[in-house]
Parts: C-alpha cells; structure tokens; sequence
C-alpha cells in the first residue's frame, strides 16, 4: 500500500523564484507531522501542492499514490485562518455543509441524513451547541473547530491545517492540538499542521519538517530542532533552547 | 385593492417590479456576501452609456444596457481578485463611461426626457412587451443561480477551500457578474441606474440583518423587495396621485426599512 504523502526531491516554483527545493518527505496514515519554518519558508506552498493547487516545477509529489488534482475528497484542507465574513447571514451549521456538498451542482434542499451527518461531525469536534449560532457571533477557536469539522465531512485520509494556532490564546491552542490529535488518532488519518511555534505541539507530534531557506528536514523532534541541525538549515548559527519543557529557536525569526 | 391596479400600465409596472424585485434580491444576496456592491453601482452607471449609446444609434435602450454592461462585467471578471486594484479598475471603467454617455447625450439633440427616465426609471412607461422580456431574462438568471447555487455560495465564503475542492472559482465569479450585468439591465426601467441598488442591496442587506440562514435571507429579501415595489406604487398613484414618482417611493421606503433594522439588530 502507497503511503499518504510521499515527497521526492519536489521542487515547486512560484514565478522565477523556487519555493520548495529538494524536499524529502514520506507521511504514513495515522502520522501527526508538524511543518515548522519561518515566514515565506513555503508552508502553504507545500500544502497547495498536495492540492494540486500549484504543480512541482521537479521531482515528484504524489498524494495517496496519485498525482496532487484539484477536488480531492480524500483531503481536508483547513486554509490560514481569516475572519469569516460577518454579513452572509450564515450559520455555523451552513458552512460545515459547504464541506459535504459545497462542490456540487444546483440547490441541494435539505434533508435529515444530510442534516444527521452535519451532526455527527459537529460531536466529533465538540460544537453540537454551535451548530445554529451565527459564525460572526463565534470566537476564532470555535470558528477553527468548525472549519476542521467542515474539512472532516469528506472522511479525508489527509488533513491539512494552515496556521490553525494562529492567533488563539493559550488555553485555545491546546483545545485545538487536542481535538486535531484525537481526529487524528481516532480516524487514523494522516495530519499536516503548519505553525510558527513547535511548543503546543510538543506533546502530540510524532515528527516535524522544519522548513528553511527552500529547504527542509525532517524527523522527530529531537533530532531536527537541534542547534546543529537547525544552523544547517538556515546556513547560520542557530541556538536551539531547552527550557522549562519547551524549545526556544534563538538567532532566527520564527 | 384590484380596482386601484386595474389600468394596464399600473398592471405592467406591477409586473415588471415584481420580477426585478425577486431577481434582484437573489443576486443581491451575493452581491453583498461577496462584498462587490461596488462593482453593482458601477455596472449601473456602465449601463447608462449603453442605453444612451442605443438611443442615439436608434436601438432599444436595453440592447445597449445588456452590451455595456455585460462588456463591462466581463471585464471586471477578468481583472481577477485583487480587490484593492480591483476597485480602482472598476472605478477608471465607470467614469469612462460615464463620459462616453454625456457624448452620446450631447449628440442626440432633444433627448432630456429619455435620460431623465434612464437616470430614475420609468416603472409606468412599460409596455406589456417589455414585462414579458424582463420576466423572460429574470427568469433565466433565477435559473443560472439555482443551478449553480451550492458552489457558488461555497466560493463566496471561502474562496480557498472551494477551489482546493474542484469549484471553478474564477469562472463563477465571472459568471456570476454576467448576471448581475443582465439584472441590472432589467432593473434600469423600472428603478433607472442611480437607484438600481434600491432593490439589488436594499432588501439583501435588510434581509441579512434580521434572519439567519442564506434560505431565509434569500426569501425575506424577495418579499421586502417585492413589498417595497407594490407599496411604492401604490403610494405613488393613489396617494400622491402621480404627482411624486415611484422610484422615490421605492427608495425611500427601502431606507426606512434598512435603518430600524441596522440599528436594532444584532
């Protein structure tokens, strides 16, 4: 059996400029993979194309076995964090749906197994209560818990996360890590979530890819985000810190 | 109630306003979601150097309301979706016509009445042909939303995930302003270009204030829209004995619902 992500030597452009180059990576089912790195290191960029959103400019990128394409039900896909647009009259329940059936032709009038399944999922990611609450009116976790339940509908195998920390206060950003490990867990689903800070992750990943400079390693914690591992990358002298059970990245913009 | 709306040309304004009104609310209610109201009162404006256009080369003003506008959506569509820009190259587009319709005005001598029915609708002047074209296109566009409804509302709220799920977001959004284009034609007779967002934004951003749900926004803002039509002609013609136009009715009325409802919701 194929593995979930595989990655070889991948190198994406955008325009002139190579984003990604020479990526490794092999992501098994079940696996939570944490991707690190800097601004502009090309998170996103990796996520969209696993997407088939931008297509690899060298090696090869395959996702279950196949080439990236555009309308993957095989992938959940959360994008970086916006504010939802106050004015669309939507309720919590209406956008989780955009994720079952968003993508199909005509009205789509509604029925009790679409409604029961939008309810199954609302459970799974703990906002049964929210399901007929305006999403302007809901704060940004409980809005990342509806846009993961959204990504759920299709039964991934894949799930992408960008940046689903961002912005949360603390106690959020552990709510958050813990449903997405459950999900992960549970569904025994592969889990890419990108973010700045490796320390609410700590617990609950199983590798990470850190991301610098167009390039990238990869592996368990301990062995990536190390000083020397860490300095390699970004072809400067980095101090990786152990304090207090977190990591401190010193002398680089996180 | 039938008695005051018997003569033919009040039936035909009653007619025509309701089919714009219903279509209006429809796409509307995107409209706003995808917070492109500005390229609604800028299609508007396009459309008035088309039907002047028209006029001076001796054609139906709706002919050249449908060409300009649906050149110009076409245009915006095609500008894609970077909104800060985006703005600016509707607003460079919206004064070039503007220009282009004060020279096809000023070329065709003795024309004042026409434009004044352009700029402020003629809702009573509408011929029982005319009710049949605007219900025909209204019909046409009511039908190209509900065929595209779900991607469409799905695009309108989150752009990246619909496009990561196969929508074909860009070709929607053109879609989509083809039709507000083709709308916004039928709407320039009954209401003219300057009060086109009468009916395209008032019932929507009304409807979105106090019902939750797109299906019952949608629905609210059809019935306020249709209500808004009948009220304002009726008070135009039974109350103000035609002394005051419709289309100030309908403005007017459309504000007084907006107001309480934006400050007292939410």
């Amino acid at each position: 059996m194929s593995s979930v992500v595989e990655l070889e030597h991948a190198r994406v452009c955008l325009g002139d400029r190579a984003i990604l180059e020479d990526v490794c990576l092999v992501v098994e089912e079940g696996e939570f993979l944490a991707v690190l790195g800097p601004n502009g290191a090309g998170k996103t960029t990796l996520l969209r194309a696993l997407l088939g959103l931008v297509k690899p400019a060298g090696g090869s990128v395959r996702v279950l076995g196949r080439v990236p394409s555009r309308g993957n039900r095989a992938i959940g896909y959360v994008p970086q964090h916006r504010t939802l647009e106050a004015d669309l009259a939507l309720r919590a329940r209406d956008i989780v749906g955009f994720g079952l059936d968003g993508d199909r032709w005509g009205i789509g009038f509604p029925s009790r197994r679409r409604r029961a399944q939008i309810d199954e999922v609302l459970r799974e990611v703990d906002a049964v209560d929210l399901a007929d609450a305006p999403i302007c009116q809901l704060s940004g976790g409980e809005q990342q818990r509806l846009l993961i339940a959204q990504a759920l509908l299709t039964n991934p195998r894949l799930l992408l996360l960008d940046e689903p920390l961002a912005s949360l206060d603390l106690s959020r950003e552990a709510e958050i890590v813990a449903l997405t490990e459950k999900v992960c867990r549970q569904r025994c689903i592969a889990v890419l979530l990108v973010s700045h800070d490796i320390n609410p992750l700590l617990p609950v990943v199983d590798r990470v890819l850190y991301m610098a400079n167009g390039h990238s390693a990869v592996g368990p914690t301990d062995e990536v985000i190390t000083s020397a591992a860490l300095s390699r990358l970004y072809g400067s002298p980095v101090e990786v810190v152990r304090a207090l059970d977190r990591i401190f990245v010193v002398g680089v913009e996180t | 109630m039938f008695d005051l709306f018997a003569a033919p040309f009040i039936q035909n304004a009653l007619l025509a306003g309701t089919a714009v009104a219903l279509v209006s609310a429809v796409v509307g209610y995107f409209l706003v979601a995808r917070g492109m109201t500005f390229a609604g009162h800028a299609l508007g404006h396009i459309g008035f150097a088309g039907a002047a256009g028209a006029v001076l080369f001796g054609l139906a003003p709706l002919a050249g309301l449908l060409v300009f506008t649906t050149g110009a959506a076409a245009s915006i569509g095609l500008l894609g979706e970077e909104s800060g820009e985006h703005d600016l190259a509707i607003g460079i587009m919206y004064t070039l016509a503007l220009g282009l319709g004060v020279l096809f005005l000023s070329l065709y001598p003795g024309y004042a009445e026409g434009v004044y029915a352009l700029l402020f609708g003629d809702v009573l002047g509408i011929s029982r042909a005319d009710v049949r074209l605007t219900a025909a296109l209204g019909l046409i566009i009511l039908l190209a939303v509900a065929a595209v409804y779900r991607p469409l509302s799905f695009s309108t709220f989150d752009p990246g995930v619909a496009e990561a799920r196969g929508v074909p977001v860009r070709a929607l959004a053109l879609g989509f302003l083809l039709l507000v284009a083709i709308d916004i034609s039928i709407s320039v007779q009954v209401v003219g270009v300057l009060l086109v967002f009468t009916l395209l934004v008032g019932p929507a951003a009304t409807a979105m204030r106090l019902v939750r749900g797109p299906g019952r926004t949608i629905a609210l803002a059809m019935v306020l829209g249709t209500c808004y039509i009948w009220l304002g002609l009726f008070l135009a013609i039974h109350v103000a004995h035609g002394t005051w136009p419709p289309s100030f009715f309908i403005a007017a009325i459309s504000f007084a619902v907006y107001m309480p409802a934006r400050l007292l919701s939410r």
